[in-house]
């Protein structure tokens, strides 16, 4: 924790960015299969939220089962600006995002009563209710159906129409959010919020009002997931009320997890993780059973997580970097690297 | 001295029910400025009550607090911290998974006003206030002798650092007064003188100390004024050495503590 927020963060901070830029911007010569593609920009749009959340689980010490509500909102935000009322999807996206935010704000506050399962339970039934609300208010948002007819992205006039494109701008955000929460986490700020999750009565001793803290990194996380939410309904060209359910908050949950609550960096892996394994439960689960997918995801996600809690506790990423400094670090690997024939 | 010192902090018959059970029972006395004030009695007396009172986690049935002639009832106990109103648990809680240096750089947070959005693209001036901050933070860590342990994670130090490593938070926050809550429990006997020294140096920066404690020989050595609680009620107040005479005293704890 500490050697990944503090001296880590600092000293290999850009390093670490140049190196996630540079394979980044390589990938596609690899993976070039649409497929592959559209792979890579879902596992993009669901880092951001996962790295908001990361902030709010991870720092603030705060559960939200209902992260995918706020994705929600930032998708139908957009998708009803730029189809009902023909706004540019650029306006939409930051107006949806301060909408998300105002909401999150608001839930919070009664929200924040609740501590531990309680809190989870309510973020879970704000989950529920967005979904509900999403399907219901058919005049605008299409119902269970979805809505369809959203506009693309547009960069200097021109939609963005292929995955490639939409590939470097959706991990262009990605990085800029990571960059963001990176800086969050390292300042004042992200200090109280440490405080907070470490012990409550002590940071209020010290000064921190609490509240005000939880709230804020809500709304932040909030405002990411709304981000993510609406670059994924330009992305699908369409959005439903399935694209924001219960599944999506314990995927997002589970992904934050794997890739380590209390750490940034490990966000996009973790999402990459999940995503790429519920792409193989979806080859291997039919084959097991004649049912669809969808109920049999959530058990192996269940034990997934069971796993990762028993042997991983702190994530996928703590576990690589521990591993890493047993093994000599950068030096141990030359050395082991200089004794192969 | 010249004169009386001023009254920096008033405990008005202040009185707390835990439903039917009196915790405190018209508590009345007060504290002058730069004085070391020792809250003694017997477990249960309602020393830890009186302090959390006075810091703001709990709420008197009735009384009043006033610091500095300003009433505290209502008031938060950040709004408090941000008064000069300092404090420290028995249990340290420190944070064990910060830095030490970055617990006192917590300490330091009134200190600064780098909010969210600064916190987010951060440039010059946030920079700068970091750089304040952390030379604060290191030397409050000095002040309590753990400037060599900056970079060791908070809970792995040993019970009695974490403690010190408490009370240099609490002084990162500026106070006029600071509650210790039992800051002697279950040190040595070096790392005892060694808290003595240092609650002798807090006195000597013109801080006002409020100490509820157990051990009595470190009481004897820092306290100015003794102020003894039993079953919720004010037993005994004076210096010291009249308090150690009192015959109701010796009777409610020393003398239960000794036989």
């Amino acid at each position: 924790m500490t050697a990944l927020s503090g001296r880590w963060s600092r000293r290999g901070r850009w390093t670490g960015i140049a190196t996630l830029v540079t394979v980044l911007a390589l990938l596609p010569l690899i993976l070039r299969t649409p497929y592959a593609l559209s792979t890579l920009v879902l596992i993009g749009i669901y880092s951001i939220v996962t790295i908001g959340l990361c902030l709010l689980m991870g720092y603030a010490g705060q559960v939200s089962l209902g992260q995918a509500a706020f994705f929600g909102l930032g998708a139908y935000g957009s998708a009803i600006l730029t189809t009902h009322l023909r706004w540019s999807p650029w306006l939409a996206m930051p107006v949806s995002a301060v909408f998300t935010a105002i909401v999150a704000y608001l839930i919070g506050v009664p929200i924040f009563r609740l501590h531990g399962h309680y809190l989870a339970m309510g973020t879970l039934a704000f989950g529920i209710i967005v979904t509900i609300f999403l399907s219901e208010w058919k005049e605008y948002t299409g119902g269970p159906s979805g809505l369809p007819g959203i506009p693309r992205l547009t960069l200097r006039g021109t939609p963005i129409k292929t995955d490639l494109a939409y590939y470097y701008l959706v991990w262009a955000f990605a990085i800029v959010a990571l960059i963001i929460a990176l800086n969050v986490v390292d300042s004042r700020f992200g200090r109280a919020l440490r405080a907070i999750r470490d012990s409550e009565p002590a940071a209020q001793s010290l000064g921190i009002e609490i509240s005000s803290y939880k709230l804020r990194t809500l709304a932040l996380s909030a405002v990411y997931a709304s981000v993510a939410g609406s670059l994924h309904a330009h992305y699908m060209i369409f959005v439903s009320p399935n694209a924001c359910d219960l599944d999506l908050s314990i995927r997002l949950v589970l992904m934050a997890a794997v890739g380590g609550l209390a750490s940034i960096w490990g966000a996009p892996f973790g999402t990459a993780l999940v995503i790429l394994l519920t792409l193989v439960l979806r080859e291997i689960i039919p084959l097991l059973s004649g049912y669809g997918s969808g109920e049999h995801q959530i058990i192996a996600y269940g034990a997934l997580l069971v796993v990762i809690m028993i042997f991983m506790p702190q994530g996928l990423s703590a576990t690589v970097s521990r591993t890493w400094r047993r093994m000599g670090g950068l030096d141990g690997l030359r050395r082991r690297l200089r004794r192969a024939p | 001295m010249d004169g009386e010192p001023r009254v920096i902090m008033e405990i008005d018959r202040v009185r707390k029910e835990f439903g039917g059970v009196l915790a405190l029972d018209d508590v009345s006395f007060r504290v002058h400025e730069g004085q070391i004030l020792a809250l003694i009695g017997p477990n249960g007396a309602g020393k830890t009550t009186l302090l959390n009172i006075i810091a703001g986690t709990l709420a008197p049935t009735s009384g009043q607090v006033r610091f500095r002639d300003k009433r505290l009832n209502g008031r938060s106990t950040p709004e408090r911290v941000r008064m000069g109103i300092a404090r420290t648990f028995q249990q340290a809680h420190v944070f064990p998974e910060m830095t030490v240096l970055e617990n006192v750089m917590v300490g330091c947070h009134l200190r600064g006003q780098c909010e969210l959005r600064e916190a987010a693209l951060p440039f010059g001036r946030v920079r700068r206030e970091e750089e304040d901050i952390y030379l604060d933070a290191v030397r409050f860590l000095n002040l309590v002798g753990l400037g060599m342990k900056a970079q060791d994670e908070a809970g792995s130090l040993p019970f009695g650092q974490q403690r010190l490593l408490a009370i240099a938070r609490a002084l990162a926050t500026d106070p006029r007064i600071l509650l210790l809550d039992e800051p002697g429990a279950g040190l040595n006997r070096l790392e005892k003188s060694d808290l003595v020294e240092l609650i002798r140096r807090i006195q000597h920066m013109g801080l006002t100390t409020i100490l509820v404690e157990h051990d009595m020989e470190l009481v004897m050595q820092v306290a100015d004024w003794v102020v003894v609680l039993d079953y919720g009620r004010r037993l005994a107040q004076g210096v010291p050495s009249d308090v150690r005479r009192n015959e109701a005293v010796i009777a409610a704890y020393l003398g239960k503590d000794r036989d």
